[in-house]
């Protein structure tokens, strides 16, 4: 018996999920390696440089948006199902958000590639961040609004098998599984109060001519008022792979209960009220609010170095239950020939390299010398694009076949995937990281200039280019063999009752070590409020006492 | 560790002078004709009794004005006082390889002070999405030394 036999509604539901969540991967991916080829000129033919910032726009949108989203919906559906012992509540309720998510998507997604064909009214070069007054196709908006909006519904989904679990466990601790995804629900409830207000109270009406002008910071703002938040939304589930899942891949049990639960009550915290920290580089915001900013930021070092402990203490001793011995000697104890678990770890290893340049980001000041560099893409390709993106794909290796009740084909296939995940990614994310200390800007087709030569401080321009084109081919590969290995297990793996071992043991220190505050959500809910209401309330008011509206800039086609 | 690193950046801010932005002064960005925009360049003044300058530059779809057509000319070794703002969509105003890096937002004016130590010329980078000919978008400062600098290209 797997996730498949026992749980049959909710693991169509996940799979459904996972079919977008991968067709958005593929085509996004692609976007990527044509991107990489261009910006370093190896290789312009395939579109035009006024072309790119399409494509641009549908790599960050199908990848930090619909991939991630659409993944998590997937892993929560699994996790929380399994973790309370029940079927969603209602499936005409779940599939309803699943159904609007896809609807919102698809609309996003054909104004962007509308930005292909010649002459198409029908564009939104906008970029993930769709700053005005640069105005996409009033479609684009309204399905984004929609994708937003399904997901809250995933979330009380969520919560309303949480809430009816609860009736009959009056007394037990919220299961892990479900704990983590929850948090994660309040965290992504806080924070896209400010995308859906960007986005239904100013860009949609906007965009369809009901006012003309709009003042653009304060879109701007509300949008990074989401957009770090956002950043955790993807991170999350990542740490619940981390927490839930590796240690049992390492052939052990997570280390403790308390510390996973406590890790992401910070995360609730602190997500949000971190946003301004986008904005070091605008004017009309006070050096005051942007150093509150920084602090926040600041402080979630700690959760992220509270799971580096958690995380690594519980592989060591999978490792030790597995006969490593030593102070580092039992690193070579671990399943390095298991797909799911190489990709995890290697993942965390990357975490910490995106953490450092990271830390760099945070520090405003020294933040000016790559604001809007092409440094920025590299530490967050070593954060989502790798932390994230490779632990979701290496944690399919194991979820796929307990939703499919198939067997992995190609494990062979399956295991170089995450070691050319790394490759690729340290050899584009370093030039990346390099070329952004010269100056070279990020979002941009042609990175080179006529009155001027970048001058880096290590390694030349040609070699970084180099890096950065053989880096993003590599990456494709490993994206191809990713969907190659997943395609042909779910059509063609052997079926089997239990496809892998999807056993979970106990935590070495449990939930009854655990201080019961940490499952009160309505006290940690209400202390992320205040939080945010500090960072924002009166900013937000000097931006909007001289009117909603004002000062007014005119739209400009993307 | 956190204490550190904030510790870090403020001494940067208090000790080395290495200040962000963050005035709050709105302009109505169709109509900078009335405003010394409406007459970038760059101009002399007078503060605390000594000669100083102010630089008013509009970024626009897809040039500095003044920095794409003719170079920005400003002094070594003398305060300079960047004013920026941009009539149309978001722009950035990047010195390159330097830390002289802002947004400039269509309502709002940038304002950051700097000295350029020795002559020298620095390119200026849009690092802000602004459009399908983003790319193109590219400045010139051109620091002369102080005995050099020609007044004559100065404005009102």
């Amino acid at each position: 018996m797997t996730f498949l036999h026992q749980y049959p509604k909710a693991a169509k539901v996940a799979k459904a999920n996972f079919i977008v969540a991968f067709i958005a991967l593929a085509i996004g991916g692609l976007f990527g390696f044509i991107q990489a080829l261009h910006r370093t000129d190896v290789f312009r033919g395939f579109f035009n440089s006024g072309e790119y910032y399409t494509l641009l726009t549908g790599h960050g949108v199908l990848l930090a948006l619909i991939f991630t989203t659409f993944f998590i919906a997937g892993l929560f559906v699994w996790g929380v199902t399994r973790s309370l012992d029940r079927e969603p509540e209602n499936m005409t309720f779940t599939w309803s958000w699943f159904w609007l998510m896809t609807i919102g998507l698809i609309m996003t997604a054909v104004t962007i590639l509308g930005g292909l064909v010649p002459d198409s009214s029908i564009r939104a070069a906008v970029l993930y961040t769709f700053y005005p007054p640069l105005q996409a196709h009033p479609a684009f908006y309204i399905g984004l609004a929609l994708v937003i909006v399904a997901s809250w519904m995933a979330g009380a989904d969520w919560f309303w098998s949480y809430n009816k679990w609860r009736k009959n466990h009056p007394d037990e601790r919220i299961p892990i599984l479900t704990f983590m995804a929850l948090f994660t629900m309040m965290m992504w409830y806080v924070c896209t109060i400010g995308v859906a207000v960007e986005v239904v109270g100013l860009l949609i009406p906007w965009s369809l001519g009901w006012v003309t002008e709009i003042e653009p910071l304060l879109p701007r703002t509300l949008f990074w008022y989401f957009g770090h938040a956002v950043v955790y939304f993807w991170l999350l589930p990542a740490y619940y792979v981390w927490y839930a899942i590796l240690p049992k891949l390492s052939g052990g049990r997570l280390f403790s209960d308390a510390m996973t639960r406590i890790v992401f009550v910070i995360f609730l915290l602190l997500s949000t009220p971190v946003g301004y920290h986008h904005q070091y580089a605008d004017p009309g915001i006070s050096v005051g609010f942007k150093f509150y900013a920084m602090a926040t930021t600041m402080l979630l070092l700690l959760p992220s170095l509270m799971t580096l402990f958690t995380v690594v203490a519980s592989m060591e001793h999978g490792a030790r239950q597995r006969g490593g011995k030593g102070y580092l000697k039992w690193i070579g104890k671990l399943p390095w020939d298991s797909p799911a678990f190489v990709g995890c770890a290697l993942a965390g290893i990357m975490f910490a390299a995106g953490g450092f340049s990271g830390m760099i980001n945070a520090s405003m000041n020294i933040n000016l010398l790559i604001h809007n560099t092409i440094w920025v893409p590299g530490h967050f390709h070593l954060t989502v694009g790798t932390a994230v993106a490779l632990t979701f794909m290496a944690i399919s290796y194991w979820l796929i076949p307990q939703l499919t009740g198939r067997k992995l084909k190609f494990k062979t296939l399956a295991l170089i995937q995450p070691y050319a995940w790394f490759l690729g990614m340290t050899l584009m994310s370093n030039a990346m990281h390099r070329a952004g200390l010269a100056g070279v800007p990020r979002r941009t087709a042609e990175p080179q200039y006529s009155g001027f030569e970048f001058e880096p401080i290590f390694g030349t321009m040609a070699e970084m280019d180099w890096q950065i084109a053989i880096g993003g081919t590599i990456l494709t590969i490993s994206l191809i063999l990713f969907l190659w290995v997943i395609t042909a297990s779910w059509m063609g793996g052997e079926k089997s009752d239990r496809p892998v071992d999807d056993y979970i043991p106990e935590p070495l220190s449990g939930a009854e070590h655990t201080p019961k505050i940490l499952d009160n959500m309505k006290l940690w809910f209400a202390l992320a409020i205040i939080l945010v209401l500090l960072a924002y309330s009166f900013p937000l008011w000097e931006m909007i006492s001289d009117g909603i509206f004002e000062p007014g800039a005119l739209p400009r086609p993307s | 560790m956190i204490v550190f690193f904030i510790a870090t950046v403020v001494y940067g801010f208090v000790a080395m002078d290495l200040k962000v932005i963050g005035n709050y002064e709105t302009i109505d960005p169709q109509n900078l004709s009335d405003t010394p925009f409406g007459t970038p360049g760059v101009k002399e003044v007078t503060k605390n009794g000594a000669t100083e300058y102010e630089v008013y530059v509009q970024t626009l779809q897809f040039a500095f004005l003044p920095g794409t057509s003719s170079p920005i000319t400003v002094p070594a070794d003398t305060r300079i006082t960047f004013y920026i703002t941009s009539p149309d969509v978001l722009h950035g105003f990047d010195v390159a390889g330097t830390n002289l890096n802002t947004m400039a937002i269509p309502g709002q004016i940038s304002k950051f002070t700097t000295i350029f130590p020795e002559a020298r010329e620095y390119g200026i980078v849009c690092n802000e999405y602004c459009g399908p000919a983003h790319h193109i978008m590219e400045g010139k400062i051109e620091v002369v030394p102080k005995s050099e600098f020609d007044k004559s290209n100065l404005v009102e």
